[in-house]
């Protein structure tokens, strides 16, 4: 079975080497060459929960450790204690298959359509290199590793903002690049540190903080902390996300918003908490202000946003709020939400993301001002976009409630002055969440007609990129324990380290 | 006393370059045909590789009596170095074939030249003692002051002074910088009474002052060969002025000779302090005067400045960090050659770097060159695609944190960051889109294609191109061959 994961990493980067290959007129062609591959590598993803045996029953024995359900274990550089170690477990599971779908829904869509600025094929290409490293760094079992597939898709994503991105996307994507490469320079330095003094790099025997002096688990939470808040990003670290957010093409903001920035909140949980629990412990109430700081500022700036694309990528720095707060709470309830706030975050940013562009392509400005009445020209998208806009400020019934709202039940179950305070500033941000919310639906869907106008027609792509998004929303809000079936126990062994 | 038994095997790499250079020149005096020239000094190059290879790690020869302390050495480091040195020439020369061909240069002269420099190169790996160590970084460097000044004009061509201005400014610092370092061996040997590195020791007693004065004018005489701050200032208008061939051999080979000096002595003396200032130094002063500049050759000059500060960073923690200075110091050159080749490719034979807006749109035009050279800027600032940077700056990194010298980390990896900006610079505008002229233009491509000739790239280059590519990609993917070929 450890097959299957070196299978997902290779179908995408072998996808992307045959595109390349393509010749130079054979676009259309090569652009679903790299759908089908980003299929292929589905099927891979889709084995893997099958290959969880019942040993992971069996934690009660050394409740600290981590249990992949299946890994693949090589040497690669002695000299720099690298080991290729791939792995699948609860906590990154659903994340690889958010990966794996939004990448696929992404390559489908630029079939039906190019962004301006360059070629398909070299989009879809980069979208699979993309891919290749987001799952690279879910599965990666190995700090160095995971270090080095969190730089792969740095360059890539800045290659797609900057080649299909909107009009000021050359200070968007080098503004994206060097925030997001400050972050990972000071992951290699926590990474390097934490390796030296174990003596080793392998996540399944430092997690719990094994081998570590507080010291060094302090040292190494700051700098894991501010690197992946750097990435998630956390207010006041986020000032690269709206611009590259707004200048990105479609496809690009919701791989973006999608699953870049969870790599972030993944290895704050995986790494920060897993591998310096003493660190985490020591900065969980500054995290904890900080994430409820992004959760406010998030919900203020949107409401005095104009432009559609903008509002939802501050809205992104108000939920990635939720996801933190409920990783500082350092409690099963809290990493719980956090995993099941990502991946609702995911699925409903990426389709508001989608349907944003949409409406941006066909209206050809994304100012609130001159968008209106979309109910009337066009009420599909209008009702798809409500779908959204509902999911993401949290109704009960859809994914968006759940992490918020058990990222408020775990500040208060952690108890204090503090935390009750965060848990009731939050939920006041998430009130201030449905607002702008409403706000946008008022301007955008309902009132008088604006100066654009939306042809009401969706393609053939647009459904197949968007209906699956929309039903796993519901699916998700309906059954969470989806996402969090697998999750207790290794969110178990993660608490269970921080008695 | 006995005349001494010479190990010849352990000679073979000196021989083979040597024997190299004189070939070269019979082969120029006998044949007199450009072709047998370039052949044999390639020949030559890759029997200097083949014999570095079979040398292998051996026992030293030329020792004192006793047997202890020997002046030529053939340690895992050196045979690597040869490898380098001699794979590095032949590079290259095949980077110089296209404006030789065009007469630019004495074909024959040109080739002797590089040839003596190789054998400098193999030299000062090789070397044992200061003596051997000066002498073959002289042999290194002297053959490229004629080199920088090489070049001939045709009839009709307006003669230009730079490359006779930077062969004049590279040679007086170098003669300097010599001056200084055997001032520091001379006041070291009277110290201490060393020349064997084997038998290098710290100053101690009344003459400690003399011996640390000696080793910082050692440090600081072969820091002029590497080029760092403050000692940088000949290296950009070398560079500049040379022609393009050269500037890849001065910022390649010539430096990579420096770093081999300069991590012989650290190996055995205390410098720490002085070359960790100059690390510092070096990487910040270089990667900030990169951001400014405007033309190619200039800003590869800069950023290889900021290069060799990240391998002085490993350097200051004496004999632990020589094997990440030696792993960073191959990684660069692979991808420096790479960025000179591609930048080579993509100008007229004979011509010069020119200005960086030059290449806009050059990948769209040429995307497998386009490629390379992204894989080399993308590397030399330390990130995938290519793996070779990104572990290069892992090694670094891990080096200086594992020797406690975390504050230098912390530096180096920030200057990563500045880095990148002036790399993806480059690298996006090679993709941007072609300028819009200002007057209406029937066929905008037409126009483009005018005045952006492509030219036809030449088998030797591209040859040299794909191996190094090659290199860079192989050993990206598995950097434990470098690591085992140093240890």
């Amino acid at each position: 079975m450890s097959a299957l994961l070196v299978a997902v990493l290779l179908v995408p980067a072998l996808g992307a080497a045959v595109i390349a290959l393509f010749p130079r007129g054979r676009d259309h062609a090569a652009r679903v060459t790299g759908t089908i591959f980003a299929a292929v590598t589905l099927i891979p993803i889709a084995v893997l929960p099958f290959a969880r045996d019942d040993g992971w029953t069996t934690y009660s024995a050394t409740p600290t450790a981590l249990r992949p359900w299946t890994e693949f274990d090589v040497s690669w550089v002695p000299a720099l204690r690298l080991d290729f170690h791939l792995g699948v477990d609860g906590v990154s599971y659903p994340l690889v298959a958010l990966t794996g779908l939004l990448t696929v829904l992404c390559c489908a869509y630029t079939i039906g359509k190019v962004p301006s600025g360059g070629q398909g094929r070299t989009l879809v290409a980069l979208l699979l290199v993309l891919e290749a490293g987001i799952l690279g760094t879910f599965l990666a079992l190995d700090l160095i590793l995971f270090f080095l597939f969190f730089e792969v898709v740095l360059l890539p994503m800045y290659a797609v903002i900057i080649g299909w991105g909107g009009d000021d996307r050359r200070r968007a994507a080098r503004k994206f690049v060097l925030y997001t490469l400050f972050g990972s320079v000071l992951l290699l330095l926590g990474v390097i540190t934490v390796a030296v003094n174990a003596g080793t790099g392998d996540l399944a025997q430092l997690t719990g903080g094994t081998g570590l002096s507080r010291s060094t688990q302090l040292a190494a939470f700051a700098l894991f902390a501010v690197a992946f808040a750097v990435k998630a990003p956390l207010w006041p670290l986020h000032t690269w996300l709206p611009d590259a957010h707004t200048q990105a093409p479609t496809v690009g903001s919701v791989i973006l918003a999608g699953v870049l920035l969870k790599m972030g909140t993944y290895g704050l949980i995986r790494i920060g908490v897993g591998v310096a629990p003493l660190g985490a412990e020591w900065a969980a109430p500054l995290l904890g202000i900080l994430a409820v700081a992004a959760i406010l500022a998030g919900s203020l700036i949107c409401l005095r946003q104009t432009e559609l694309k903008r509002l939802i990528a501050y809205s992104s720095v108000g939920h990635m709020g939720f996801v933190l707060l409920g990783i500082a709470t350092l409690t099963a309830t809290g990493l719980q939400a956090a995993l099941l706030g990502n991946v609702a975050h995911g699925l409903i940013t990426g389709l508001l993301f989608f349907l944003a562009g949409a409406i941006k392509d066909r209206a050809h400005t994304g100012e609130l001002a001159d968008l209106g009445g979309l109910r009337e020209s066009a009420p599909r998208l209008a009702g798809l976009l409500g779908f959204a806009a509902i999911a993401s400020l949290g109704l009960p019934g859809l994914a968006g409630f759940w992490g918020e709202a058990f990222a408020v039940v775990a500040a208060v179950e952690r108890g204090g002055g503090l935390w009750l305070t965060l848990a009731v500033l939050a939920a006041i941000g998430g009130a201030l969440t449905a607002a702008y919310f409403l706000r946008l639906l008022r301007k955008v869907t309902h009132g008088p007609t604006g100066s654009a106008s939306v042809p009401a027609g969706i393609g053939g792509a647009e459904w197949f990129a968007w209906s699956p998004l929309a039903a796993l929303t519901l699916a998700v809000g309906l059954a969470p324990t989806l996402v969090l079936a697998a999750t207790s126990a290794p969110v178990r062994a993660l608490t269970e380290a921080l008695r | 006393m006995s005349a001494q038994t010479v190990d010849h095997v352990s000679l073979l790499p000196l021989y083979a370059a040597a024997g190299t250079a004189v070939l070269v020149l019979l082969a120029d005096l006998l044949v007199a045909r450009r072709g047998a020239v370039f052949g044999t000094l390639a020949t030559g190059g890759l029997a200097t590789v083949a014999a570095a290879i079979i040398t292998g790690s051996r026992a030293g020869t030329f020792c004192a009596p006793t047997g202890d302390a020997c002046s030529w050495v053939p340690s895992p480091l050196a045979a690597t170095a040869a490898v380098v040195f001699a794979a590095l020439t032949v590079g290259v020369l095949a980077l110089s074939i296209p404006a030789l061909r065009l007469g630019t240069a004495p074909a024959g002269e040109y080739c002797f030249l590089l040839a003596a420099s190789m054998t400098g190169g193999v030299a000062v790996g090789y070397a044992g003692d200061l003596i051997t160590l000066i002498v073959g970084l002289e042999t290194l460097t002297l053959p490229l002051y004629l080199l920088v000044g090489l070049r001939r004009f045709a009839p009709g061509e307006k003669p230009m002074t730079s490359a006779a201005s930077a062969s004049v400014t590279f040679f007086l610092i170098s003669v300097i910088s010599t001056a200084i370092a055997l001032l520091g061996a001379a006041l070291n040997y009277a110290a201490t009474g060393a020349l064997h590195f084997d038998r290098l020791i710290n100053g101690s007693g009344p003459t400690a002052p003399v011996a640390e004065a000696g080793v910082a004018l050692l440090v600081v005489g072969l820091a002029f060969k590497v080029a760092a701050v403050p000692l940088h200032a000949w290296a950009p208008p070398t560079y500049e002025g040379s022609p393009l061939p050269i500037a890849a051999y001065l910022s390649t080979a010539s430096k990579l000779g420096g770093v081999l000096a300069l991590a012989a002595i650290v190996v055995r003396l205390d410098a720490a302090t002085l070359t960790a200032f100059l690390a510092l130094l070096t990487m910040t002063v270089g990667n900030l005067v990169a951001l400014r500049q405007t033309r190619m050759v200039r800003l590869l000059a800069w950023s290889s400045i900021a290069q060799a500060g990240y391998i002085l960073a490993p350097l200051s923690l004496g004999a632990d960090g020589v094997q990440a200075a030696a792993v960073y110091a191959v990684f660069f050159v692979i991808l420096e050659f790479i960025a000179f080749g591609v930048i080579a490719a993509l100008r007229p034979a004979g011509a010069t770097g020119g200005d960086i807006l030059y290449y806009r749109g050059a990948a769209r035009r040429s995307p497998w060159l386009g490629a390379a050279l992204v894989l080399s800027l993308a590397g030399l600032a330390g990130l995938p695609p290519g793996l070779a940077g990104l572990f290069a700056k892992i090694t670094i990194v891990d080096a200086l944190i594992e020797g406690g010298e975390t504050w230098l980390a912390v530096v180096v990896v920030l200057n990563a960051v500045v880095a990148l900006a002036y790399y993806v610079r480059v690298a996006a505008l090679l993709y941007a889109t072609p300028t819009v002229p200002g007057i209406p233009v029937v066929d905008p491509t037409l126009l483009e294609a005018a005045t952006h000739p492509r030219f036809p790239v030449t088998r030797p280059l591209a040859a040299a191109l794909i191996t190094a590519a090659a290199a860079a990609v192989v050993l990206g993917f598995a950097p434990q061959l470098l690591f085992n070929a140093l240890s």
